[in-house]
């Protein structure tokens, strides 16, 4: 049990991530690979602000503008200089990985003994439900820190997916939405779509990064390999998401992405307790979103057969 | 008024495929007037209306608007002066979002675009009001996405969307020449209403030269990137739909002359 309540926060900090693919692959349609470098960046601010004895909170919020910085660089290289989406996202992410390296200083930060986020939430667990309380929930027990910390992650990620359906809804959020689906007609209705893309991969990498920060201090480190196939888990999450709401409405489609991340995690969390091995992981992940990405044409194309016969 | 003074453009300089596509174009609008812009295949008149628009820097020559030199001017910028319809009705509109938030976009043509709410109430009912006016039953459906629409129901509301805030200049791309012949009909009787109502400054490039003679003050016809005529409004009146065939035949002749000629020439020469 303790095991499904850890799973489930992961997949909560990994909404996050979930949302800022969302943002670039699925409001830009723009493979932002920038991701796996800034996923990382966020936590290597983070780990060696918090090291160096900044407030968890400060250090986080700081994460988030690294994570902007890294995505408006992508951007603005896509845009001012023509370059494709992927070899832009590409650039930055291979420049991030020496940056992570000189934020951190080495190449794994731990945060055991410092104080982080989840620090001050089992601070606040103490304060109210007292100290190592075990809360019996359905005939299991259940430490009551860890059901704090996973209310606290929800309570993040429902805020920061209501602050994004808001932004959305917004004139500058519309815009932001019509320039990813059709450029030329929000040109003409005069919005600077170069300024758009750079804006919305910035904030698609805020939340990138922001999910690393957190991920960092829940699990304890920051490592510079941490981001290595964050992409394509968080397509996963968003693909996950999309199937199980058919629906085209935004609010919807947001929800979606963070039922996908946490249900991936979980999906990922039963595998190796049924013995997969670790290592295979990142293959069968790439595996799954090929599939996910490749069966609706093929089960349409089948249709289409069928028809004809 | 829209001035273009010697307006110059040639796509692919320095290839086999090199297009002259404006040749020292220039051309003087009044405020008010409604042109339409007729030429052969290839005779630049969309080039102009993409020049005029910002979809590209003209390679020399000068572009004013109401007195602002707007030649230099990126697209984005220029569209708070400029409403457009392109040819492709799916062009004009994002299919992905609803009638409401497209024509809500429209609303802010040209304006900042700040963190207020894309569609207060207030908007939403004027909305209604502006959509009954299209006659298409469409004012209960804006929530409906604008990409489940026909193209015809699309186009009416791109010029709806173009005309939301009185441009100082409407740009029509052939506008109706990808829809059926009905719809383009019932399309043209709106894009003649708005223009007349609000007394919109009209480019309007169309390869119909029925369209050209029923509609506005002046024709202009194009040919291999140079203007070669130009009729304003009593000449415009007399002409009829065969004056303007026989003047694209006289074109057409012309430039056969100017090839036999050639082919003359080298087969004397060589």
């Amino acid at each position: 049990m303790t095991l499904l309540i850890g799973s489930i926060t992961i997949g909560l900090i990994l909404a996050l991530l979930a949302l800022g693919i969302f943002i670039s692959f699925r409001i830009f349609g723009f493979p932002d690979i920038t991701a796996e470098g800034s996923f990382t960046f966020g936590a290597a601010i983070t780990a060696s602000l918090i090291v160096g004895g900044t407030n968890p909170f400060v250090a986080t919020i700081l994460a988030f503008a690294g994570g902007l910085l890294a995505g408006s660089v992508t951007g603005l290289i896509h845009t001012r200089f023509k370059i494709n989406p992927l070899l832009a996202g590409i650039l930055v992410m291979t420049a991030l990985y020496s940056v992570n390296l000189h934020v951190m200083g080495k190449s794994n930060v731990p945060l055991l003994s410092q104080n982080t986020l989840f620090t001050w939430f089992e601070n606040i667990s103490t304060i109210t439900s007292g100290k190592d309380v075990v809360i019996n929930l359905i005939g299991w027990s259940i430490p009551a820190r860890d059901i704090w910390t996973l209310f606290f992650c929800l309570l993040i990620i429902v805020a920061f997916s209501l602050l994004l359906l808001w932004f959305f809804r917004t004139n500058i959020g519309t815009a932001m939405r019509a320039t990813g689906d059709n450029d030329q007609m929000i040109r003409a209705l005069g919005v600077n779509t170069k300024g758009m893309i750079i804006f919305g991969i910035a904030l698609s990498n805020g939340f990138i990064a922001l999910s690393g920060s957190m991920l960092a201090q829940f699990q304890g480190f920051a490592d510079v390999q941490m981001g290595i196939g964050m992409m394509v888990w968080g397509l996963a999450s968003v693909i996950i998401g999309e199937a199980l709401i058919s629906e085209n409405s935004l609010g919807l489609l947001i929800a979606g992405a963070i039922i996908g991340a946490v249900l991936f995690r979980l999906l990922v969390a039963i595998a190796l307790r049924w013995g997969m091995n670790p290592n295979d992981l990142k293959l069968i992940t790439a595996a799954f979103v090929f599939l996910a990405l490749v069966l609706p044409g093929f089960m349409k194309h089948i249709k289409k057969i069928k028809l004809i016969r | 008024m829209l001035e273009l003074l010697n307006l110059f453009k040639t796509f692919n300089t320095g290839t086999i495929n090199e297009v002259n596509a404006l040749q020292d174009v220039s051309l003087s609008i009044e405020d008010g007037s409604f042109v339409c812009i007729l030429g052969t295949n290839g005779s630049g008149k969309s080039t102009l209306l993409n020049a005029v628009a910002g979809n590209f820097l003209t390679d020399a020559g000068t572009i004013i608007l109401n007195g602002r030199n707007i030649t230099r001017w990126p697209e984005y910028k220029r569209a708070c002066q400029i409403g457009r319809v392109f040819q492709n009705p799916f062009s004009g509109t994002a299919p992905g979002m609803s009638i409401g938030e497209n024509l809500a976009l429209a609303a802010k043509r040209g304006k900042k675009r700040g963190f207020g709410w894309g569609l207060p109430a207030s908007l939403i009912r004027e909305l209604k009001n502006r959509v009954k006016t299209l006659n298409m039953g469409l004012e209960e459906r804006l929530e409906t996405p604008i990409g489940k629409l026909s193209g015809g129901q699309r186009q009416a509301l791109t010029l709806l969307m173009a005309s939301w805030l009185k441009p100082d200049l409407l740009l029509l791309d052939e506008h109706t020449a990808a829809l059926d012949p009905k719809t383009a009909c019932k399309v043209i009787e709106l894009t003649e209403r708005i223009i007349t109502e609000g007394k919109l400054t009209t480019l309007m490039v169309t390869h119909s030269m029925q369209q050209a003679v029923n509609l506005g003050n002046r024709i202009i016809m194009m040919h291999q990137g140079k203007i070669r005529y130009d009729f304003h409004e009593e000449e415009k009146k007399r002409l009829k739909v065969q004056d303007l065939l026989s003047l694209f035949d006289e074109l057409r002749r012309k430039d056969q002359i100017d090839i036999g000629v050639s082919e003359l020439l080298i087969s004397n020469y060589i």
